[in-house]
Order: C-alpha cells, then structure tokens, then sequence
C-alpha cells in the first residue's frame, strides 16, 4: 500500500482528533469541555480540506464554531460545573 | 457492581472490534473502481454543467438535483428555531406574570 | 463584557466578517462554499457583535421582530421561487425547464434558480442562527 503525504497528515489528525473526542468525556469543567469541541470540529475541517473536499471543510469550520458559541452561551446561563 | 462494569468493557470491546472489522472491509479512499462510483455520479459529472450552468457540482446538486431535499430542511431548521423560541419565551414569561 | 482590546479587535474583524459571509453565499455556485456556510458566517458576525457589545446593543442594530420577518419570509421565498415553474409550465422547482436565464458559467448571473434560492436559504439560516443566539444568551433578570 503507497502512502502520500496527506495520508500521513490525516493519520496524525485522526489520533489528535480521537484524543480530543476521549478528553471531552472526561474534563469536569463544562467551558473546557466546549472549547475540546472547537478543537475537534477545527480538526475535522482540516481533515476534509486534506481530503479535497473544501466544501465540507467551510461548512464543518462554521458551524462548529457556531454549535461551539450556542453552547458558551448555555453555559453562561445555567451552571459551569458538571455535577 | 464489579460483575456489570466488567461486562459493560467487553460489551463495548466486543462493538469495537465488529466496528474495526467493518472499517477494514471498506474499499480503499479515492480508488477510481469503488462501488460509490456508479453510473449516477458519472451523469452528475459529465451533465452538471450543461443542465444547470453551476461550475461548483456540490451547489449544482443541494440547489437544483435535490431541491426538495433542502427546501424541507430549511423547514426543518425553521420548525427548530421555532421549537426553541417558543419554549424560552414562555418559561420566562410566565416567571415575570 | 467591557474590554478595550477586545472591541478595538471586533471593530477590525467584523466588517471583514460580514463580507466574507456575503461573499460565500453569493459566490456560494462558482467557488467553495454554499449558502450554508456563508449563512452561517453572516450570523456569527451577528453574534460576535452582541457578544463584544452587549445583547442589548445588538437587538437595537437587528430587532427581534425584523428577525422574525426574515427568517418566515425566508423559508417562503423557497416555496414562491418553486412556483415560478409551475406558472410556466414546468414541474416544481425546475430550473432549465422553467426557462431561467442559465447565463455564462463562472460568472456571478450564472444558474438561474440556483443563484436566488442560495441567497434565500443564506439568509434564512443566518436569522436562525442569530434567533437562537438571542433566545439562549439572554441574561435572566
């Protein structure tokens, strides 16, 4: 099996993303958790870009940076900290 | 106690690996010969342009191919908001009266 | 929130938000994009005003009742712009039967149907998105 480049990019940001997806599960901080989940769809868009679909990449940056603020804003109205 | 953890660990083990296994007999990204590149794709590729005059194909299919798939998912994010806002507005009404 | 830095900042980014916003979604049949995603974008320039500036601010410079507006007007514009096909004689929401003009392809006129219904569906799922926004943000009084 031949490998490019991109490939190898991919599987880095797959194990940083399956990183991101492991410590959501387990950061108590609620605003924390929020802000993993930035990461994870920022991650992700770089995922669809590295597989030429720049499409997707626009659409999974904007809206989850858009789930990521709809969040924040729940947050900031009920409480921080996971019970 | 002990027991069901345990037995939630292989439950999840087990799903894992039906999962991996899945994974594994997927055909190889971006071959040419999958069997998602059928004959439907190809009429996309070759007439896209010609019938709708798009130069981006994925635009040329959510707005004209599949109109009606994003007409009701417009309905669909409209009847959402509109969940939400109804909710929200009356709880805090009825807190204020 | 009443930070100097952070409204110096926002002055700079959000006009160049709100253009890249429009731009995707007029653009959103020539290049990368959609109408999705630069509604999307539209609607967060929104947010991140009434966020920097206070929600109070931001629902003098968008009321809530021209939001309202938007966002059912919005989703019937799809519904009149299917109907144009069916006056002319063409089945539901059809584009080159209906006789819409297709233009030069690669250009801003281009696609017809394809073109309005994008610039309806970006705005409708920016007023969502700002809809949202005010009826989960607001502080309880």
């Amino acid at each position: 099996m031949h490998f490019t480049s991109a490939d190898y990019w991919i599987m880095v940001l797959l194990l940083t993303l399956v990183i991101a997806s492991l410590s959501m599960l387990f950061i108590k901080d609620l605003l924390h958790a929020v802000i993993v989940f930035g990461v994870y769809s920022l991650i992700m868009a770089l995922i669809w870009l590295l597989m030429n679909t720049p499409d997707l990449a626009i659409t999974e940056a904007a809206a989850g940076i858009c789930t990521t603020v709809l969040m924040m804003a729940v947050i900031f109205r009920t409480s921080r900290k996971e019970e | 106690m002990r027991i069901r953890k345990l037995l939630i660990i292989i439950v999840a083990l087990l799903a894992a690996y039906g999962i991996l296994v899945a994974v594994a007999e997927l055909p190889p990204y971006g071959m040419a010969d999958n069997p998602v590149h059928n004959h439907v794709s190809e009429r996309y590729i070759n007439k896209a342009l010609d019938e709708t005059g798009v130069t981006n194909m994925v635009t040329a299919i959510v707005l004209d191919y599949r109109a009606y798939d994003t007409m009701f998912e417009t309905i669909v994010l409209f009847t959402a908001a509109l969940a939400v806002v109804i909710t929200l507005k009356v709880s805090k009404r009825k807190e204020k009266g | 929130m009443r930070d100097f830095i952070l409204k110096r900042v926002a002055v700079i980014i959000l006009p160049l938000m709100s253009i890249y916003g429009f731009y995707v979604i007029l653009h959103g049949h020539v290049s990368p994009g959609g109408s999705f995603a630069g509604g999307i974008i539209v609607g967060l320039s929104f947010i991140t005003y009434s966020t920097v500036y206070g929600l109070e601010r931001g629902k003098v410079k968008l009321p809530e009742r021209i939001l309202t507006l938007v966002e059912s007007y919005g989703t019937l514009w799809y519904g009149i712009m299917g109907i144009v096909g069916i006056l002319k004689g063409a089945p539901f929401l059809s584009n080159k039967l209906a006789g819409f003009n297709l233009g030069e392809p690669g250009s801003l006129t281009s696609g017809g149907l394809i073109s309005l219904l994008g610039i309806g569906v970006g705005i409708r799922v920016a007023s969502t998105i700002i809809t949202l926004f005010y009826a989960m943000g607001e502080e309880e009084s």
